[in-house]
């Protein structure tokens, strides 16, 4: 006898969260094989904050036997290890050491500097690279609440980009007019990019996995065609596949003067961060995201429209990801866009909504933590040729060890919630 | 073989689910295991089957110590069991279902399904089943599929056999013929755990009776003990087993159903053609076997799903075609039958979840901003009246007990002002206690002179709850019969077998 079983079956795929099992041994229940995933997904994005940090002491642990690993001094006294293995250890406690020092010095403190005002300047930088980072994974960590994927960061980026750096360079208006029409159309441009993924998804069931990533692509080949043709994105008398600049009056201001490399983005990004914390946590729209995300049967029993919130959440989500883009072409690179303008923030995005634990605050920790390694990465590079791609290795490690949360639990001896479990009670039990 | 656990303590965090437990299970016996949801019966039955390891205690079979890592080792000794939700797949036949996992194969690899079927056919004429092992399990009805698990369990040469509440998804005259079955395993020597809180069932196989409470044996029971004896040793106090409740009150409200037809996507018909009335002051259980339409018709009411024809009026107004939030705001308070996917948000704390199907106007929402000050108060007061027992209002619901968890739902859904109340399986999985608790505090919803629509698959709570039963089978109407039409008219008519003289659908 059927209740509707197929549609109960793809309901189940997008469980989000079924019944958790309790840590009281009762009512021990479990999601069904076809929304593993799904618990994963879920287990990833709001994990424990110890597991944060435990991924992130793991992942720079791991980056260290690499520095040392790749250190000529180390390779050397390894050579000769099994006669004197105290040299081999020493030089890889230096390497490591300067190089973490040294990373350190391009992102927090610069204690070489010979005034506060130079000391400090890597801590801006730092707080800079963490502007667009930030915007993007409150995007990200937002459509996480509401149990989406948005791996469209980039494309939501690029056709912000496109928004607000067309009004940028094409259109003449008084500042800050011209800035904040300028960050409208761009905001907007992500969100619509992104409400096309909602859409699909709500209405067609399409996966926003996958929708999203095809929309990155056709985002950039849009974005090649609009720079490689006259008239449209190309600066006028260049044959380069990049816009003209942008006009002063659009330019978001440098905070603290021309020496710091800081702008107004900054601001735009932690207001986003009280917003979305307020969304979230105090209004009607953010209280159906949760429930969506978290147990979508039930938020379609309580009335809630799952479908409309799927496209809202795009939307808001999207205008995110867009404030990154807009603050990149109106804040860091003034100077005309090409299509590397992303320069992989929208990727990097949801690395930093995994560590930030899908919470408004979290992500403005992560973000700073990430910009911080951008800024102190090429310092390393520079002064100590330890190579960057270690830091991109130690981000990757970082959600690595996130989406597996038991691996972490199981090195530093945490306990593992609800130990063992036993097989979900079936819904359709009378399916005879 | 005999069966002995000693001192059995199984602990989950900061909390003792099983403490110090000591049963004996002799060969040739049906031994009991009667306990509320929760007090730790499935725990135990899990460490014996090797799904959890026990923190301190010993399983002995025959008088030797044996460590199970997981069900393999288990079954291997000779420990079967079967589950509550079968664990079988749909679309395997019954002879690669009883193969699985014990898969004999020729040179190469190759399923030796003669075999199997030789084994299903050989227990089936043994204990007189009528069960073909080229059968589809998904074609199955369900008391056939549970005979396939027995089969299952017994092709394993399982000496030990559990039953994991094996009557919830059973009609009347199902759990008949497994009592029976029971019995026959019983005479060939197997020794027989049957977990369940049904106390009829209980009286009638058990030979002898373990009750545990809270983790622990609270004490023996002898099979010709009452009904009240046994609940009360169940709960640990006395309990009201009947409900008390007035004659109805008709008031003015109304809600009637007409003609409603509801399909699946593919064009099964699963209500057909169904009408009703239900007025203000009564309560109408629908009963039948679980899958038999009654879950259709209650999302129906709800606008979950669209009816294909037919009409549902509440005081004159019609819900068809509207959504979800707008046939909520005609103040119809809803009960889900599965409150852990349609009811709760199990993330959300208690207060979250006490709005969740409130948030389109005020008192928790204005202007589209949460009122939060207004949540926590009448959370609290909610906690209060309900008897929810819980550390706070910012306790995650999927941290209560059932009973608890479900008192979440009824706090919710009471304290709206009802035009119509349907609830579903209200009281599926909550313990004793709390079925008291809730069934009266449904009589006095019914009392204010709401229509009420309960749900139920349970023979006792429709007698007990409802002013007239509607029997559903195959998604049409049995018939409708006052609540004290006794208890073998009800089976049949479950079974689809239509009485005299019952009012025609």
């Amino acid at each position: 006898m059927s209740t509707p079983e197929e549609e109960r079956e793809q309901q189940d795929v997008e469980r989000a969260e079924s019944v958790q099992t309790t840590a009281t041994g009762r009512d021990t229940k479990e999601v069904d094989d076809g929304a593993r995933w799904r618990e994963a997904f879920t287990r990833a994005v709001s994990g424990g904050w110890v597991v944060s940090l435990g991924a992130l002491i793991l992942a720079v642990l791991a980056g260290s036997i690499m520095i040392a690993g790749t250190d000529e001094a180390v390779q050397e006294a390894f050579g000769y290890f099994f006669s004197r293995p105290g040299d081999t250890f020493s030089a890889a406690g230096a390497a490591v050491g300067n190089a973490y020092a040294a990373l350190f010095r391009g992102a927090v403190w610069d204690f070489r500097a010979d005034s506060f005002a130079m000391a400090i300047r890597p801590a801006l930088n730092s707080l800079n690279f963490a502007t667009p980072l930030l915007a993007a994974g409150l995007g990200v960590a937002l459509a996480f609440r509401a149990g989406l994927f948005n791996i469209g960061g980039q494309g939501q980026m690029l056709m912000a980009a496109v928004g607000a750096g067309w009004v940028g360079f094409a259109l003449d208006m008084p500042w800050p007019i011209h800035m904040l029409v300028a960050m409208v159309v761009g905001i907007s441009f992500g969100a619509l990019w992104a409400g096309i993924a909602g859409l699909l998804k709500a209405y067609t069931g399409a996966h926003e996995v996958i929708v999203t990533i095809m929309l990155n692509w056709i985002a950039f080949y849009l974005l090649s065609f609009l720079l490689a043709t006259p008239g449209l994105l190309q600066a006028p008398g260049s044959a380069n596949p990049k816009t003209a600049a942008m006009r002063d009056s659009a330019i978001m201001p440098d905070l603290l003067g021309p020496r710091y490399n800081i702008h107004l983005g900054f601001v735009f990004a932690l207001l986003a961060v009280v917003l979305v914390w307020w969304i979230l946590q105090r209004s009607r729209l953010g209280f159906h995201f949760r429930a969506v995300g978290l147990n979508p049967h039930a938020a379609r029993v309580a009335g809630i429209d799952v479908e409309r919130s799927t496209v809202y959440v795009m939307l808001v989500a999207g205008a995110l990801v867009g404030l990154a883009g807009t603050t990149q072409v109106l804040g860091t690179v003034t100077t005309g866009f090409s299509y590397d303008i992303d320069a992989g923030i929208g990727f990097d995005a949801i690395t930093v909504a995994l560590l930030g634990r899908s919470a408004p605050f979290g992500v403005l920790g992560a973000a700073i933590l990430f910009g911080a390694f951008k800024a102190g990465g090429s310092v390393m590079q520079a002064a100590e040729g330890v190579p960057i791609e270690i830091v991109l290795v130690v981000q990757s490690l970082i959600v690595l060890f996130i989406a597996a949360p038991p691996l972490v639990r199981a090195v530093f001896r945490l306990p593992q919630p609800g130990a063992r479990r036993k097989p979900r009670r079936e819904k359709k039990e009378a399916a005879a | 073989m005999r069966l002995e656990l000693r001192g059995i303590t199984k602990r989950f965090g900061p909390l003792v689910a099983n403490d110090h437990i000591d049963l004996v299970v002799q060969p040739g016996e049906i031994h009991c295991l009667l306990g509320e949801n929760g007090a730790g019966k499935s725990t135990l039955m899990n460490v014996l089957y090797g799904l959890y390891t026990a923190d301190e205690g010993e399983v002995l079979l025959d008088g030797e110590v044996r460590h199970f890592r997981g069900p393999g080792d288990a079954m291997a000794a000779g420990i079967g069991m079967v589950h509550q939700h079968f664990m079988l797949i749909p679309v395997f036949t019954v002879a690669e279902n009883v193969m699985l996992g014990n898969e004999k194969t020729h040179g190469a690899g190759r399923l030796d399904l003669e075999a199997a079927r030789t084994k299903v056919r050989d227990i089936a004429a043994r204990f007189g089943f009528a069960v073909d092992p080229d059968a589809l399990v998904e074609d199955l009805p369900v008391g056939v599929q549970q005979r396939v698990e027995i089969i299952k369990a017994l092709s394993r040469d399982a000496k030990v056999l559990i039953f994991d509440e094996p009557t919830a998804v059973l009609t009347p005259q199902e759990t008949d013929e497994l009592m029976s079955i029971m019995r026959q395993l019983k005479e060939t020597g197997a020794a027989i755990v049957f977990i369940t809180h049904k106390l009829r069932e209980v009286r009638e196989v058990a030979d002898r009776i373990t009750v545990i409470r809270r983790g622990t044996v609270v004490g023996e029971a002898s099979p010709d003990s009452t009904d009240a004896e046994l609940a009360s040793l169940m709960v640990g106090r006395a309990v009201e087993l009947t409900v008390h409740k007035d004659p109805p009150r008709h008031s003015e409200n109304e809600l009637v159903v007409t003609g409603l037809e509801v399909t699946d996507p593919r064009g099964t018909v699963l209500v057909d053609d169904i009408s009703f009335t239900v007025r203000g002051g009564e309560i109408l259980v629908v009963a039948g076997v679980q899958g038999n339409g009654q879950t259709e018709l209650s999302e129906a009411l709800l606008g979950l799903t669209r009816p294909t024809s037919g009409s549902i009026t509440l005081n004159g107004e019609e819900l068809v075609g509207r959504s979800v939030r707008s046939v909520l705001d005609e103040g119809v308070g809803f009960v889900p039958e599965d409150r852990n996917t349609d009811g709760l948000v199990g993330k959300f704390t208690i207060a979250e979840n006490l709005m969740l199907d409130r948030t389109s106007n005020s008192p928790f929402v204005k202007g589209g901003v949460l009122q939060l000050s207004t949540l926590d108060q009448f959370a609290r007061e909610a906690v209060e009246e309900f008897d929810i027992r819980t550390e706070g209002i910012e306790q995650h619901v999927a941290r209560l007990s059932g009973g608890n968890q479900q008192k979440v739902v009824l706090a919710r859904e009471l304290s709206k002002d009802l035009n119509l109340l349907v609830a579903s399986q209200p009281t599926r999985g909550v313990d004793v206690g709390s079925i008291e608790f809730i069934h009266k505090r449904i009589v006095e919803t019914r009392d204010r002179g709401v229509p009420v629509v309960v749900i139920s698959t349970e023979l006792d709570e429709a007698s007990a709850l409802g002013d007239r039963i509607m029997v559903m089978y195959r998604g049409r109407i049995v018939g409708i019969v006052p609540a004290d039409t006794p208890r073998d008219v009800l089976g049949l008519m479950m079974a689809g077998i239509p009485q005299e003289g019952t009012e025609a659908a």
